[in-house]
């Protein structure tokens, strides 16, 4: 399919939507960790891929040393403050009998510590968003590589999930549901609102990339020979003209520079695809497995659910975060609009369905299948609507409305394929295979 | 001017920012949460597609008001959405119907586990979310017309002599008035007709309502039914309020699941009581108190800053708050529902 789209539309095309699959597979496989071995009703991925890709912007960015020295200290003391809060909280919880007097001091407690915080949070936020707005206005990051972010950005989602886990699991799915929904929605809040910690709305651009720039490739000598080497005769054997040479270029400079995330993609995709086959072969596999057709039975062979799914939980979505990381990696930006949860959570679930739940591998398949559909089903739906409008007068009104609503087809398309992948193949392509070491 | 005058202006200040936003805005999810608890009750899933099947509802009565309108059809003072509502609501009903035909109907004779459903809603979503768009597109549309205002600002500050305004829209008094009736219609239905009687049996224990002879299938169809009229009604009346926005209407999802849960989830009473919880903690949360405090407070006292708890954007995250700490104090809701 993607050479089809190689051949059809171009290159460069090609490898954007097949770099965005291979990142769609990590999403998916974690997702399936998840869902797949332990039967968990993640609404909320899109928190853990908002926590990679901030990761991300904060590891790789340099730090704004001027709104540290202007708002670190206050910013500490909020923090400081929060901690205050949480350890009197906790004493007076441990320390108190329990009634209205416990009731009243922990309320008390809350009360002054949010004023604390407030006071002193709103005097940093002021004095960071404050320093030169237009072009930074918040934190920085460390100024590491990016690469190291992946990792980061992982941890990060782990430690997130861990705070849902402690909230959420334990309940049944319905609930964990709605509540993972809802811990994602207000993530994405905080950063589009936060604008010390992410400049919010106003995004963060240009991150440093681990691979080499299209410019810079072009002045490269070594480049430019492999260039000539690959380009260096027409058919009949003669040299090409200089135009041909430098279109040439610029088109390969785009490719290899596409060429180069896909080389990292794929390593990281293999590496968790073999951690996450061996454990599903594992011991540990079955376990989870038993949990999910039989919570009751499991738990009275002595399985400790509960501790289970937050362990599962947390990997799945270290592993969301790792793409999420990967994502922000590749678009060289972070802007925290952009992260809506149809496309970053429910999508997730259209490629985990129709790929086959409970297999790694048909996770992946499901992953690159589903994002190709969603990305080619806009200029397909384009072309359909053009066709029809061949029949419509220019100013008809129902062409224009055509044109301007065509895109939004490859929603109900996802829907319905994801509707009859579950009615009539509910294990998906590639079903869930029992090990044969039983 | 004496301290009486100031608690007097204090009042109309939060009867006009919080007490009269609260009571329609909770209406309104109140409306969406009795679907939502019902479909759970019934069906036993939570259904995702229950935000995108008000967008629906919405959509169509937009469309037969625009046809009414061109026909120069108007209910005077009222909006004309109100004549097109009855409308909107057959056809979002009928549609219920199909998409649980269609769709739901296959897992409950396979008896899949309830997730699948969950799973499928969201498949649900994904389509009625596009469909919307395609039909209407994405763009903000107000459809309210007739008189907008029963009290405006200005005059209300002449009558009373107060410094501050106390306005009262239309569509604010028309939202909790249709509610009311809604309601009663439905607590009516749901204690006297042999059918709301068969429902709540088969809501306390399937097995039993089947032994005694009820047609489940009917059960499911009259669910699906009322939950599309209030998905409908609840979504014109906030559109109504506000404007219509197909985004706004998946963002909804959540403070109504919140309310469905608050309330205790399976009843209907106590959707109703969640919706209101909800709402007046997201408008008191996000209301700045600092003029409310310069007239209850000695003259010389005023707050530096808004003194508001939090900034209106994390509105949702006041019901989500509310949501975990129901979950984790008392996992059954206000009224004792379903223990999942």
């Amino acid at each position: 399919m993607l050479t089809i789209v190689g051949f059809g539309q171009s290159w460069n095309v090609a490898l954007a939507i097949f770099n965005l699959c291979l990142i769609s597979a990590v999403m998916s496989m974690g997702l399936n960790m998840q869902w797949g071995y332990a039967g968990l009703f993640n609404a909320g991925i899109m928190a853990s891929t908002a926590i990679g890709g901030l990761t991300a912007m904060l590891i790789s960015y340099s730090p704004v040393t001027k709104a540290w020295s202007v708002g670190g200290t206050s910013l500490s003391a909020a923090l400081i403050s929060l901690l205050l809060t949480i350890v009197a909280g906790i004493l007076v919880w441990k320390k108190m009998a329990k009634g209205s007097k416990r009731s009243w001091s922990m309320t008390a407690v809350v009360l002054i510590g949010y004023a604390f915080i407030r006071f002193f949070y709103e005097e940093a936020t002021f004095a960071i968003e404050a320093v030169d707005p237009a072009k930074t206005g918040f934190l920085g990051g460390l100024g590491l590589p990016i690469l190291f972010s992946w990792l980061a950005g992982g941890l990060a989602a782990a430690g997130l999930a861990w705070l849902i886990g402690r909230i959420a699991l334990g309940l049944r799915s319905d609930y964990f549901a709605i509540a993972t929904l809802g811990i994602s929605e207000i993530m994405i809040s905080i950063l589009k609102n936060e604008d010390w910690l992410s400049r919010g709305v106003k995004n963060v651009t240009g991150l440093a990339r681990p691979v080499p720039y299209e410019v810079d490739l072009q002045q490269a000598e070594w480049f430019k020979n492999l260039v000539q080497w690959f380009y260096g005769t027409a058919d009949d054997g003669s040299a090409v003209s200089a135009d041909i040479m430098r279109e040439a270029m610029q088109l390969s400079a785009g490719v290899f520079v596409k060429l180069c995330y896909s080389a990292l993609f794929v390593t990281v995709v293999l590496i968790i695809l073999g951690l996450a086959t061996r454990a599903l072969n594992s011991p540990w596999g079955r376990m989870m497995r038993a949990i999910r057709d039989n919570e009751t039975a499991a738990s009275a062979m002595g399985k400790d659910i509960t501790s289970r799914h937050r362990q599962v939980f947390i990997i799945g979505s270290a592993v969301i975060g790792i793409s999420g990381a990967m994502l922000t990696t590749l678009d060289g930006q972070f802007t925290p609009g952009s992260y809506i949860p149809l496309r970053f959570t429910f999508l997730i679930w259209v490629m985990v369905i129709i790929g086959g739940s409970g297999n790694n591998l048909g996770a992946i398949i499901g992953a690159f299948i589903t994002w190709f559909v969603w990305i080619e089903a806009e200029p397909s739906a384009l072309w359909l609507v053009s066709q029809i409008n061949v029949f419509l007068a220019e100013s008809n009104p129902l062409r224009q409305h055509l044109q301007e609503v065509a895109p939004h087809m490859r929603m109900v398309l996802m829907g319905l394929i994801m509707v009859l992948v579950l009615r009539f193949r509910p294990k998906g392509i590639l079903p869930e295979e029992a090990p044969d070491h039983y | 001017m004496d301290y009486s005058t100031d608690l007097l202006n204090a009042l109309v200040l939060i009867t006009n920012y919080v007490l009269i936003p609260s009571i329609s805005y909770g209406s309104q999810l109140a409306l969406g949460a009795v679907g939502v608890t019902l479909v759970f009750g019934i069906l036993r899933f939570a259904n995702f597609a229950h935000g995108e099947m008000m967008a629906f509802g919405t959509m169509a009565t937009i469309f037969i008001t625009w046809w009414f309108q061109s026909m120069g059809v108007s209910m005077g003072v009222f909006p004309t959405a109100l004549l097109a509502l009855p409308f909107a609501i057959l056809i979002t009903t009928l549609l219920a119907v199909a998409i649980d035909r269609s769709v739901f109907s296959f897992y409950r004779a396979s008896k899949s586990k309830p997730v699948t459903f969950v799973v499928a809603s969201v498949g649900v979503m994904f389509m009625l979310n596009g469909l919307v768009r395609i039909l209407i597109g994405t763009d903000e549309i107000i459809f309210r017309d007739g008189q907008k205002f029963l009290i405006k600002a200005g005059a209300f500050k002449k009558m009373t002599g107060l410094s501050e305004g106390l306005a009262l829209k239309q569509t604010q008094v028309l939202t909790f008035v249709l509610a009311v009736i809604a309601v009663l219609a439905l607590f009516w239905f749901l204690q006297r007709t042999r059918t709301g009687k068969a429902m709540r049996a088969f809501s306390d224990n399937e097995d039993l309502a089947l032994l005694s002879g009820i047609n489940p299938e009917l059960v499911v169809m009259v669910t699906w039914i009322i939950a599309a009229s209030l998905a409908t009604l609840a979504g014109v009346l906030y559109g109504l309020d506000k404007s219509f926005k197909p985004m706004v209407y998946f963002h909804l999802l959540l403070p109504i699941f919140a309310a469905a849960i608050v309330g205790g989830i399976g009843q209907p009473l106590g959707a109703i009581l969640g919706g209101y919880v909800v709402a007046f903690s997201e408008i008191t949360a996000t209301y700045a108190f600092k003029k409310f405090i310069k007239y209850i407070a000695p003259s010389d006292f005023a707050p530096e800053g808004l003194t508001q708890f939090l900034t209106t954007e994390y509105k949702f995250a006041v019901s989500f708050f509310i949501l975990v700490l129901v979950l984790l104090v008392r996992p059954t809701g206000i009224l004792r529902g379903r223990v999942l």
